[in-house]
């Protein structure tokens, strides 16, 4: 083995050049590699997310309105098939979750029923919370097909209609506000599909 | 140095999670389930054997002083590699790991190999002893992990048994130090009498 280099100043400065360097090389190499897999995979993610929560569509359109407050904009994925309105998914957000954060995709009926809800991105505490998604529990079955021109979106604690998950009261509160910032939106945009 | 002992030693013996409990942080925080478990495991292993491997090669290139620094670059170069190719190929094991494959970089299991094992052993051997603590440290942390998930979820990978969930304190923090606790009394159970 060879004997450690001196720790001189330009020694110790010529090693981490060269190692810094080194190393934002091979990154670079790998960013431009996994770049478009990267673009492909979330692109999927937010498909998924939208085919689950619409009826059958052929075509896509994506607006980006802003919400009934004017303050934020939601993402709106108008769909259609062969030319006739089927449904809009907004990708709406709540800040009022236990973890913070909530990101849910909603699908509207023309007439302004839910259709179906899917999470895209949470930090509720797992097996609490976590059962806003589908493949944990049931809470999110009972707002298909409702209408929240009608249907209150509030949780029965709240004297609103929806039944909250046990000992997730909050994450539940947070996930009607999503749908609640969703609705008002839609209500407001209807008319710009 | 015997080959076959350096690479078994990171399972059992000198295990990083249940012998000398190092990174305890990612250990308490990924086993929610089997399947986190595994991957961080293995995305932290495949860290610590190029590291390992990176840091004996240039070794006698590097002034004491700055090795450290040197090492930590080194490490944090392949962890942005693990999280850009995680993100691209398997992005819903990505978002489950989420903030601790970031994080792999302060992992001191990670510069703990580097600076003890790694800067004074030929090449060959710090790879080996990489690959046996990575592979320790990721079977270790499938243990906790399929035991928290069998008795917080009663599912394993995935697999439910019943719909619902089991002892959910298991899945949450305190469950993930009971449990570590247990395993960790048993392993050296097996260790005072081997």
């Amino acid at each position: 083995m060879a004997s450690k280099k001196e720790s001189s100043f330009i020694n110790m400065v010529l090693t981490l050049f060269v190692v810094t360097a080194v190393a934002a090389l091979a990154l670079g190499a790998i960013y431009v590699v996994t770049k478009e897999p990267i673009a492909i995979a979330q692109q999927k993610k937010k498909e998924a997310a939208i085919r689950q929560v619409l009826p059958a569509f052929d075509s896509l359109k994506v607006l980006r309105l802003p919400d009934a407050s004017g303050k934020d904009t939601l993402e709106f994925n108008v769909a259609t098939k062969g030319g006739q309105l089927v449904g809009v998914a907004i990708k709406t957000f709540t800040n009022k979750g236990f973890g913070g954060r909530i990101d849910v995709m909603v699908g509207f009926y023309p007439n302004g029923s839910i259709c179906n809800t899917a999470v895209l991105q949470m930090k509720e505490t797992p097996g609490l919370g976590t059962n806003l998604m589908h493949k944990n529990s049931d809470f999110p079955n009972q707002f298909e097909g409702k209408n929240p021109a009608t249907f209150k979106l509030k949780v029965k604690k709240d004297g609103g209609d929806v039944d909250a998950i046990t000992a997730a009261t909050i994450s539940s509160r947070a996930f009607c506000d999503a749908l609640q910032r969703a609705y008002n939106a839609f209500e407001k945009q209807k008319g710009k599909f | 140095m015997n080959q076959v002992k350096n690479f078994t030693k990171g399972f059992i013996k000198e295990n990083p999670v249940f012998v000398l409990l190092l990174g305890m942080c990612p250990t308490l925080g990924t086993t929610t389930s089997a399947m986190n478990g595994l991957g961080m495991g293995l995305a932290t292993a495949f860290v610590l054997t190029m590291s390992n491997l990176v840091v004996s090669l240039v070794k006698s290139q590097i002034p004491d002083k700055v090795r450290i620094p040197s090492f930590i670059v080194i490490i944090a170069t392949f962890v942005t590699i693990v999280e850009l190719v995680m993100q691209a190929y398997v992005p819903a094991l990505f978002e489950q790991l989420g903030i601790f494959i970031p994080l792999i970089v302060v992992n001191c299991i990670v510069l703990g190999r580097a600076e003890a094992f790694a800067s004074s052993h030929t090449v060959w051997s710090s790879v080996i002893d990489g690959l046996g603590m990575g592979l320790g440290f990721a079977f270790a942390l499938t243990i906790l992990g399929s035991v928290r998930e069998l008795l917080g979820s009663a599912s394993i990978f995935g697999f439910h048994m019943i719909k619902g969930n089991f002892m959910l304190v298991f899945i949450l923090a305190p469950g993930a130090f009971i449990a570590l606790g247990y395993i960790i009394a048993l392993i050296n159970r097996i260790n005072k009498n081997a």
